[in-house]
């Protein structure tokens, strides 16, 4: 008899072997930027502080499961808030679930979100700076994203050409629900550039930017906000769609991540009915709007659908097509995914190294 | 099925909990309110660890805008998705007879009560102390 720490569990049956999509890392404090940030910009922040485009600049909309919407065992023992440690990460994630390749999504303090431009962007460039020097030059398991404030559109595209040729960033991060649906013009000069560099523009939920939670309208509950990030994303899916910009950008790849899975057949099904009865209202897609889905748009698979059956989500991953998905744990937040207990389907050893690592090693043209 | 001497009475004071193995096997073992409960320590659903999690009571209600709160403390919350599963039974609140953890007998019973090759792999049993005993 002893006391045992899962943490450092190792699975005996397969080696795990993961690209991990979805991995958000935290600052301890705001002092843990102030190296990156510019001197005019740490005098701002100690006099104003982060001013978001939603009441309450410190909080969410809604109160999460769990604090820091984080997993109940994923407390740095010295303090400071999950996500904010490497060294457990490494030990808790990285080592036991096979993690060879770990994308960064940063999300707090949410430059795109932030009211004062200026302060964005100045905060878009410390935090990916933040990302290299404290992330990915310590494990080099880590890649950054390159977090643009896109409300200022010629600061986001400078922030992308001083980081395109940094292979450690893979993707450009965008949240949604920005201030007009992400496929208005204003925001092409972003994909323009996104293109220019060969990075993805990925799509992360995360707070409302000033919106209603749901297309409703707020919600009362947390669970109701929860459900409705699918919404959010159907909005920007179908904003892309329509507004052109897989026609007018055909080489933008754009990876929808932690929306969830099971809309996505319905939602091409019925872009596609509309666009044979409404065609005309838009000509400039000159191809049913599923096939610009099919062919530029990739999912993670965190939180992944437990639809009940093996049958009923190895159907759905037909639907979306199995190379459109990439595998996330999205640690360390409450809704975790296991990359061992993760899918609740009989998977192929083929099917389940594609989904693991396959896929995502092809899209991020990790094959070194 | 063993008896196994898992600890003693005063390691795992009411509300508190202790993760054990047991034959290879890690098994939470909680007090509530003095009385002792043991679960396996893998969470049905994804596999987090069990005994990481909050234990709270059971909120339920009868109609919107009502709620009846009750057995205080007797639940645990996965610290992952926030399943909770019932310590006395090991069953998940919304799948019970899907969703269950393996739950094991429990006793607590002196040290000189104890007989034959019955003893603690990490401690001396002594004859007057009392001790929280698992059944695998």
């Amino acid at each position: 008899m002893s006391i045992v720490d899962m943490d450092g569990r190792q699975d005996g049956r397969y080696k795990l072997q993961v690209i991990d999509c979805d991995i958000h890392p935290a600052m301890t404090s705001w002092r843990e930027i102030h190296p990156f940030l510019e001197k005019r910009w740490i005098e701002h922040l100690t006099t104003y502080g982060s001013h978001l485009r939603h009441a309450f600049s410190e909080a969410l909309s809604h109160p999460r499961m769990s604090p820091d919407a984080a997993r109940g065992d994923a407390y740095p023992q010295q303090g400071g808030p999950p996500g904010s440690s490497l060294e457990l990460m490494r030990r808790q994630h990285l080592d036991p679930n096979g993690v060879e390749i770990g994308m960064l999504i940063p999300l707090r303090w949410n430059p795109g979100s932030q009211r004062n431009l200026d302060f964005g962007v100045a905060l878009t460039r410390a935090m990916n700076s933040w990302q290299v020097e404290h992330w990915v030059r310590q494990e080099p398991r880590l890649r950054a994203s390159v977090l643009v404030a896109q409300e200022d559109t010629p600061g986001a595209v400078a922030e992308i050409e001083a980081r395109g040729g940094d292979p450690s960033f893979t993707q450009i991060l965008i949240l949604p629900r920005t201030d007009e649906p992400l496929g208005r013009r204003r925001y092409w000069p972003i994909f323009e550039a996104a293109v220019r560099n060969r990075l993805p523009i990925t799509v992360h939920v995360g707070g409302t930017n000033g919106h209603p939670s749901t297309g409703g309208g707020w919600s009362s509950y947390y669970m109701e906000e929860h459900n409705m990030v699918a919404q959010a994303m159907q909005a920007v899916v179908t904003s892309l769609v329509f507004e052109g910009v897989f026609e007018r950008f055909p080489t933008l790849r754009v990876v929808i991540m932690e929306g969830g899975l099971g809309w996505i057949p319905s939602l091409c099904a019925r872009m596609d009915k509309h666009w044979r009865r409404m065609r005309s209202e838009v000509p400039h897609l000159r191809r049913p709007p599923s096939e610009y889905v099919r062919e530029q748009v990739w999912f993670t698979t965190q939180p992944m659908e437990e639809p009940g059956s093996s049958a009923a989500l190895i159907d759905l991953f037909d639907r979306i097509g199995w190379d459109r998905l990439l595998f996330a744990t999205d640690y360390p937040h409450w809704d975790f995914d296991d990359p061992r207990t993760a899918f609740k389907a009989n998977l192929t050893e083929t099917q389940r190294a594609q989904l693991l690592h396959g896929n995502a090693r092809k899209f991020y043209g990790l094959d070194g | 099925m063993t008896r196994h001497v898992v600890a003693t009475v005063e390691q795992i004071p009411p509300g508190e909990r202790m993760l054990v193995t047991v034959q290879g096997r890690e098994i939470g073992i909680f007090n509530i309110g003095g009385e002792y409960f043991a679960i396996g320590n893998r969470c049905p659903h994804n596999g987090a660890s069990l005994c990481k999690g909050r234990i709270v009571g059971l909120v339920e209600a009868a109609e919107p805008g009502s709620y009846r709160f009750s057995r205080n403390g007797e639940l645990v919350r996965c610290p992952w998705h926030g399943w909770e599963f019932d310590l006395r039974t090991g069953k998940s609140w919304c799948e019970p007879d899907r969703t269950r953890v393996r739950s094991y007998e429990t006793r607590v019973e002196t040290g000189g009560a104890l007989e034959g090759p019955l003893k603690a792999d990490t401690f001396p049993v002594s004859v007057e102390k009392q001790y929280v005993v698992v059944e695998v």
